[in-house]
């Protein structure tokens, strides 16, 4: 069974292609990283699967279903989230209420509940207050459950976008170079932090330019150069492969 | 829960202010003022929060103020409507013809947004002067009493006490929808759309919703003042009103709702004080409005509350 | 018997007359849009501002020249010295308003410079008091017939005018360093910065700049419309819809906008009615916006995340 599958995807800018025939899917319950030089289409990726762009040939399927060109917020509801490359928080709100916009689908959202304070909507907002103070310790900011995100460093607010994509409880969840930015020791723990993820459950797909991560957390990567697939497999099938040797790790990337 | 407490002392604090007010306002003039600051209230807590907390800018919501103001003109002085059932189908028609135009001048952003609200209230406001035949033009129209059930408000106390409960009203309906799943919406939106959908945050709708309610709240304001002072012309829907809407929201502070309030009260007795100055009372106004907004970026609640924060840290 | 061709070819020409007279009065009023719109897309290059109170630059022009005549000065001295006065406010403005509001959101920006315009006006009336003055035309009043239609000369001096200050911009950004040097700053404040370049005397002369074109289409416009302490408030919005049209941001794009504005609205003002002729403007922005949201000539942003 897979959870992801996706078919014959093109994207093209202008005329050109960012994504080209790709074919691949991914098993549910694994640690997948994407990789590839820069400008090979890894973000690009990341939006056409969680509907910020819409291919401009091809299908995706996701759980069985075909999302195809559904907006981002459809998606969520599919059990898709993702972090972003760069950062994309909510500076206007408490760190809190960031992770709460991740219960977003749990919560009430109809305007007139909401409006008269329903006793429904405000026993609701203090569970989930609850559950987003528990999902705050689980990613290590228990320090910040009382901060506003615009006073939180660069290293926090990197966990805090993981608490909010996990707060929409996804089956799967795309990270896009979470480590970026970070200090060894910081990746470090991240690195704990993905594994800890996946650990409940989740499958995690990661773009991530930190080959060390990459090789320690992954159970399957996915090679991209210019828009194609280069290769796929284990870390060692794809570090023994010679395609991706030449074109992407180079001579030294053996003994990386 | 400590956590709600600033939202009850602001509206106990609110409570206070309305029910002293009246020990201290020497004359029916000073009652006037602080009715038209409290029906531009209400037009600034439904635009903030389409503006401060939703992150949407609208220079045309005048507009909405306008033809509330005329709906309720037209029906109750032309056509023998009682004015309630005129206001409401003010406020529902102002309704609908927001939501129409919401999903498209919403898809715009930033400048373009500011251009395609601008249009929009200012192509209002030049029909309400060309329709000479309903509107009476420019020269304005007079607008029958504010009568209920064979009942009408005759003084000032009486207005001021109608406009504070709906201004209460307002402000406790505004500070429920900003702490609530709806508001962290809005304000998601305005951090971030595309992390706002990724989360499961339909925008578009969120969006759409905010710009009718603050629609539908001018349009209410709009027939309060239409009704509170008798006679209304096109200047209500002119594109220097929706600027100083707009201003108040700014110059209280964005996303603050009693920023609303102390924006709606200083801008609309300023021009009062300003009188004295005669022919430099324009010049002035623009130097205040210039002043704060150089000075005091984030408006005077915020950029106060930061101060009695770095006093008291 | 040739009573029916006669009538005919009668008609024709009338219609065709009067088709030329709306079409003339759309292009000079369109050029004075495209001059506003300019002011506005320069200024927006240089500091991503949209500037509110250029339309003020319109009515300061005018507004001075009347003053100057009065005083019994030459009309040519009158105009020039008007652009000069004009363009001193321009930079003053940027100097005490803008300049120190840098890196304020875009709301308070608008603000900032709606405050300005309101001040500007404010101090108008306090000179010049509310009354509307006339300005004799450059080169005098006698139309000249075109086709049955009637051309003022005053209209060749606008058209002129904006074509002469179109090649000189564009020699301007194209072919002079302190053109570059703006060009440069529009597209990436902080690598111009790195490369030597001044930006804010970029800054001061992106408004010294605006102002004068603001000021040429105010001295230009005066003679056939008047001019007033509030004459600059459409005249300005109706530069802002030229600049949108035409893509915030690209000066080409700002002048087409301006003569589709201007020619539109004089066909709706000829062959439909007057009384919308001011919404024309905005019914045009509104529908393009809505089905092309970055203008006719606008880059397309992708968002980037």
């Amino acid at each position: 069974m897979t959870l992801l599958r996706v078919e014959d995807l093109h994207k093209t800018f202008g005329g050109v292609g960012a994504i080209q025939d790709l074919t691949f899917s991914i098993n549910p319950g694994t640690i997948h990283s994407i990789i590839g030089p820069n400008g090979a289409g890894k973000t690009t990726l990341f939006n056409l699967i969680t509907g910020l762009y819409e291919p401009t040939r091809g299908r995706i399927h996701f759980n069985d279903a075909d999302i195809t060109g559904q907006p981002p917020h459809v998606l969520a509801r599919h059990g898709l989230s993702r972090t972003f490359q760069n950062l994309q928080i909510f500076l206007n709100m408490s760190a809190m209420d960031n992770v709460m916009v991740g219960y977003h689908l749990r919560c009430d959202g109809r305007f007139l509940p909401s409006l008269f304070r329903f006793p429904s909507v405000v026993r609701k907002d203090a569970e989930y207050r609850e559950r987003a103070a528990a999902l705050m310790a689980f990613v290590g900011l228990e320090d910040y459950v009382a901060a506003d995100a615009s006073a939180m460093p660069y290293g926090a607010l990197k966990r805090l976008e993981i608490a909010r994509a996990l707060a929409v409880q996804p089956k799967m969840l795309l990270l896009d170079e979470p480590a970026a930015g970070l200090n060894p020791s910081e990746t470090l723990a991240i690195d704990g932090l993905i594994q800890k993820v996946a650990g409940r459950g989740v499958t995690v797909v990661l773009v991530e330019h930190d080959m060390r991560l990459v090789w320690a957390v992954s159970d399957h990567i996915l090679v991209l150069d210019h828009g194609r697939k280069l290769a796929e497999g284990t870390g060692p099938e794809v570090r023994s492969n010679p395609d991706v040797v030449a074109a992407y790790l180079g001579e030294g990337g053996r003994d990386r | 829960m400590g956590f709600w407490q600033p939202r009850r002392a602001g509206i106990l604090a609110l409570a206070a202010v309305i029910a002293v007010l009246p020990a201290v306002l020497p004359n029916a003039f000073y009652y006037d003022v602080v009715i038209l600051v409290g029906i531009n209230a209400i037009v600034c807590v439904g635009l903030n929060l389409l503006i401060g907390y939703g992150g949407q800018i609208s220079l045309g919501h005048a507009g909405f103020f306008g033809l509330g103001a005329y709906f309720s003109a037209v029906l109750t002085g032309t056509y023998d409507w009682p004015p309630l059932a005129a206001l409401a189908t003010g406020a529902v028609s102002v309704g609908v013809l927001s939501f129409i135009v919401a999903r498209p001048i919403l898809k715009l952003k930033g400048h373009y947004l500011a251009m395609g609200t601008l249009g929009m209230g200012i192509i209002i406001s030049i029909a309400l002067n060309q329709e000479v035949d309903i509107t009476g033009g420019p020269d304005g129209m007079p607008v029958p009493a504010f009568a209920i059930a064979g009942w009408e408000p005759s003084s000032e106390q009486t207005w001021y006490w109608i406009v504070a409960a709906l201004l209460m009203i307002s402000v406790w309906l505004a500070l429920n929808l900003i702490d609530s799943p709806v508001g962290r919406a809005l304000r998601s939106v305005h951090g971030s759309e595309v992390a706002a959908s990724v989360a499961g945050v339909d925008v578009t709708r969120y969006k759409i919703l905010i710009f009718v309610v603050s629609a539908v709240m001018a349009s209410f304001a709009g027939s309060l003042y239409a009704h509170y002072t008798g006679f209304i012309t096109p200047d209500e829907a002119s594109f220097f009103h929706s600027i100083e809407f707009v201003t108040m929201v700014v110059l209280g502070g964005m996303a603050s709702t009693f920023g609303s309030l102390v924006g709606a009260a200083i801008l609309t007795i300023l021009p009062q004080l300003l009188t004295v100055l005669h022919d430099f009372e324009m010049l002035a106004f623009g130097a205040i409005l210039m002043g704060t907004m150089i000075f005091m970026r984030k408006g005077l609640v915020p950029s106060l509350v930061d101060l009695a924060k770095r006093a008291r840290p | 018997m040739a009573g029916k061709p006669l009538f005919l070819q009668w008609l024709l020409i009338s219609v065709l007359a009067e088709f030329l007279q709306f079409l003339f009065s759309g292009v000079t009023i369109g050029a004075t849009y495209a001059l506003v719109g300019l002011g506005f897309a320069i200024i927006y290059n240089a500091s991503h501002v949209i500037n509110f109170a250029q339309g003020e630059f319109v009515m300061i022009s005018g507004m001075s020249t009347v003053s100057l005549l009065a005083v019994g000065m030459p009309l040519p001295v009158a105009l020039l010295l008007a652009v000069g006065i004009t363009v001193v406010v321009g930079v003053a403005l940027e100097k005490f308003a803008v300049e120190p509001a840098r890196n304020a959101s875009v709301v308070t920006l608008i603000i900032i410079t709606i405050g300005a315009s309101i001040f500007l006006r404010g101090a108008a009336e306090v000179i010049w008091g509310r009354d509307f003055h006339s300005v004799p035309a450059f080169s005098g009043s006698e139309p000249i017939i075109i086709g049955g239609a009637a051309l003022l000369p005053q209209s060749l001096w606008v058209i002129g005018a904006t074509v002469v200050v179109i090649i000189a911009l564009r020699w301007f950004f194209g072919r002079t360093r302190t053109g570059k040097a703006m060009l440069a700053t529009s597209y990436n404040p902080l690598v111009a910065r790195l490369m030597g370049i001044n930006t804010r005397f970029i800054l001061s002369l992106s408004f010294g700049l605006a102002a004068m074109l603001g000021a040429l289409a105010g001295i230009l416009i005066a003679p056939i419309s008047l001019t007033y302490p509030s004459v600059g408030v459409m005249l300005g919005l109706k530069g802002f819809c030229a600049a949108i049209l035409g893509g915030l941001g690209n000066p080409m794009g700002a002048i087409l906008g301006g003569l589709i504005v201007g020619v539109s609205e004089a066909m709706t003002a000829g062959y439909i009615s007057s009384a919308y002729k001011d919404a024309v403007a905005f019914v045009i922005i509104l529908v393009v916006l809505v089905m092309i949201p970055n203008g006719l000539f606008g880059v397309k942003g992708t968002e980037r995340v």
